[in-house]
């Protein structure tokens, strides 16, 4: 990239200190490319990314926003303009309404779910005596495992709904009737096997993070808890471990919602029927926002108006939701965070309870 | 994860060897004898997590039997613990079926992540580092416009990203798959954490030599960070070779599927070759396997790294 400014600014560079100001007034190309050529060399660094960023992410965006205030359907250069009644359709659309009162139940049950397995995970590992890598890796390797394959095993093998499935053999063996997990919507057995495919896949990246803020603590806090008499297991853990995994717990839980609220993958390759695109079933229950927002977006309509506004209303939804976890959480995560690794932890009251 | 090479073989149970570095603060039960009560306890511990074990890795086992048996084992009542001949002739079914473009899926998808995984990293690792070294007035604004974009994840942004990748008449192509996965603004970011805490003096050094902006990031920056570089690629390129949703809406024709396109494809269908299925299954999580044990220390270190900043 740019060979000849190479040359001139490590000349200028060996030359260190000399502030460039100092010599006769330069011409605007000059001023532009800065001292020592630092804004041009700022720009070649950047600049690519900047220029990605613009075209697949800032430009989008403003089309989207564009198309969401006209009637476009099969057209990204539509004509009529319809003004607010996208956004107002889509918030009136049970459809829609219902999908994300499906989030909404899908982030209750995975959440905490997540969250203490995770951190339950991560404790018994960090404690373990013998054999902690290779617990380690069991818990973690579902990670290198795709939502689709995941899907795969838990529809056709574990959750299948007819006999040869694992769970029905099981069911058998014990003298129970077999169930169609995926088809029955009363009881909603089709949510044990949507929560327990990514509680399988998710819980050993978090456990990972929690092992990490374990490995941070101190042990200086335990020893002088015990010198205070402080008992091993529940007392410690309530005053020392989680008081000081606080930062570390604080960004999984942003971690497990947001990606609660992109939930795609695994509802998409357990439930949806025949044809990848368009002319496909989706069943109308455990049906998430970005499922019913492809359904609406490239599904037979490709209905880009509603689907934009669908998109919008999602986007503003969990950049809200992110500065508002932000506030709530981030301000004393954001000081710890600061501090280098080693010492930012200093001794908390709750040391001596 | 000091442990180094010490990564087990996953599934296998003769891991005897696992060397557990002496001395480490964890250690500090030793010496002290413990109570009947902890025994108790630590031996609870010890069943949950051996149990716990199991049942993680009961869904490999399944794929694995279900890979290499017939669909007659698969189907039959009467459950089989492993297939009572091993059906290695699922492989070259699976890759002579014209119905199923394996071949050609794994080469897409090896491309894909290779290229999006060199790309992503070096433009995300060149726009951290002028972020992080390069003094410039609006260096913060620019900053800003970055990592406003991480407020907002990317497949939320799947439709505008693909009016915008299909008026550039990329729908079906390998551009259209790659380029828009090129500019990740976690990567920057986190490439800018890092070269924020780069040791000054070594940039020093180089300035000295003589080496502009470009000559100490590639011969004095980039060569002392390889672990960092090895981290992010990793995880760059798991999330890659796992991506769905974004190629299920531009791979459109199957000449461009994916891996995970193609067994979603057949997985969703009305009739379904089980056998085959889980092979394909099999052989597409087989490279990412083989990642997760060679280079489990990176991916572990990539992990922490954008789940504590993400």
């Amino acid at each position: 990239m740019a060979a000849p400014g190479d040359t001139l600014s490590s000349a200028r560079h060996g030359s260190g200190a000399v502030p460039a100001a100092g010599r006769s007034r330069p011409g605007w190309g000059r001023r532009l490319a800065g001292q020592q050529n630092r804004n041009l060399w700022f720009w070649v660094f950047v600049g690519p990314f900047a220029l990605g960023l613009l075209v697949f992410v800032y430009i989008p965006i403003g089309w989207s926003v564009y198309l969401s205030f006209f009637d476009a359907r099969n057209t990204v250069t539509p004509t009529v303009f319809v003004g607010l009644s996208n956004y107002r359709e889509m918030l009136t659309d049970p459809a829609f309404l219902s999908s994300l009162g499906t989030f909404v139940l899908f982030a209750l049950f995975i959440v905490p779910l997540t969250f203490a397995g995770g951190l339950g995970l991560a404790l018994m590992v960090h404690r373990a005596r013998r054999f902690k890598a290779f617990f380690r890796s069991v818990y973690f390797l579902p990670t290198a495992c795709s939502y689709v394959v995941a899907a795969l095993i838990w529809k056709m093998s574990i959750f299948s709904g007819v006999r040869f499935g694992l769970l029905n053999t099981v069911l058998r063996a014990v003298g129970l009737p077999p169930v169609a997990w995926l088809s029955v919507t009363h009881p909603p057995w089709y949510w044990l096997v949507i929560v327990t495919l990514r509680l399988w896949l998710q819980v050993g990246f978090y456990m990972i993070l929690f092992l990490a803020g374990l490995q941070r603590i101190p042990t200086v806090l335990y020893e002088a808890a015990a010198v205070d008499g402080a008992r091993p297991g529940w007392q410690t853990f309530r005053f020392i471990t989680f008081p000081q995994l606080r930062a570390t717990s604080a960004a999984v839980l942003v971690l497990l919602l947001i990606n609660a609220f992109q939930a795609f993958d695994e509802f998409y390759n357990l439930l949806a029927v025949a044809g990848a695109s368009g002319g496909g079933g989706y069943p109308p229950y455990a049906r998430p926002p970005l499922v019913y927002l492809y359904y609406i977006a490239l599904g037979n309509q490709q209905d880009f108006g509603h689907g934009s506004a669908g998109a919008v209303i999602l986007a503003l939804v969990i950049a809200v939701f992110t500065v508002l976890q932000g506030r709530l959480l981030g301000g004393r995560r954001r000081s710890d965070e600061a501090a280098p690794a080693g010492r930012r932890r200093t001794h908390r009251r709750e040391a001596d309870a | 994860m000091t442990a180094g090479g010490g990564a087990p073989t996953p599934g296998g149970t003769a891991v005897a060897p696992v060397p557990v570095p002496a001395g480490r603060p964890a250690r500090r039960r030793t010496g002290i004898p413990m109570t009947p009560a902890q025994r108790w306890g630590s031996a609870v511990r010890s069943l949950v997590l051996v149990l716990g074990a199991l049942l993680f890795l009961l869904p490999f086992y399944l794929l694995v039997r279900n890979a290499f048996s017939t669909n007659a084992d698969i189907t039959s009542p009467q459950w089989t613990f492993f297939p009572r001949t091993v059906q290695w002739a699922n492989v070259s079914e699976l890759f002579g079926d014209p119905a199923v473009p394996m071949a050609r899926s794994l080469v897409n998808s090896i491309v894909i992540s290779s290229v999006q995984t060199a790309g992503a990293v070096l433009v995300g690792a060149l726009a951290g580092y002028g972020l992080a070294r390069i003094p410039y007035r609006y260096a913060g604004v620019v900053l800003g416009a970055i990592v406003a974009t991480l407020l907002i994840p990317a497949a939320v942004t799947f439709v505008p990203t693909f009016v915008m990748v299909s008026t550039l008449g990329w729908v079906s192509t390998l551009r259209g798959l790659i380029v828009p996965g090129l500019f990740q603004a976690l990567v920057v970011f986190l490439f800018r954490q890092y070269f924020s805490n780069f040791p000054r003096e070594l940039e020093e050094a180089g300035r000295i030599d003589g080496l502009g902006y470009p000559g100490v990031f590639f011969r004095v920056v980039v060569p002392n960070s390889a672990s960092f570089f090895a981290a992010i690629s990793t995880i760059t390129f798991i999330g890659s070779w796992n991506a769905f949703l974004w190629p299920l809406v531009i791979a459109q024709d199957s000449t461009s599927w994916t891996v995970q396109i193609a067994l979603s494809t057949f997985l969703t269908a009305q009739t379904i070759n089980l056998h085959e299925l889980f092979m394909a299954a099999a052989v597409s999580i087989l490279p990412l396997l083989a990642l997760f044990v060679l280079l489990q220390r990176f991916i572990v270190q990539g992990v922490e790294s954008t789940g504590i900043n993400g």
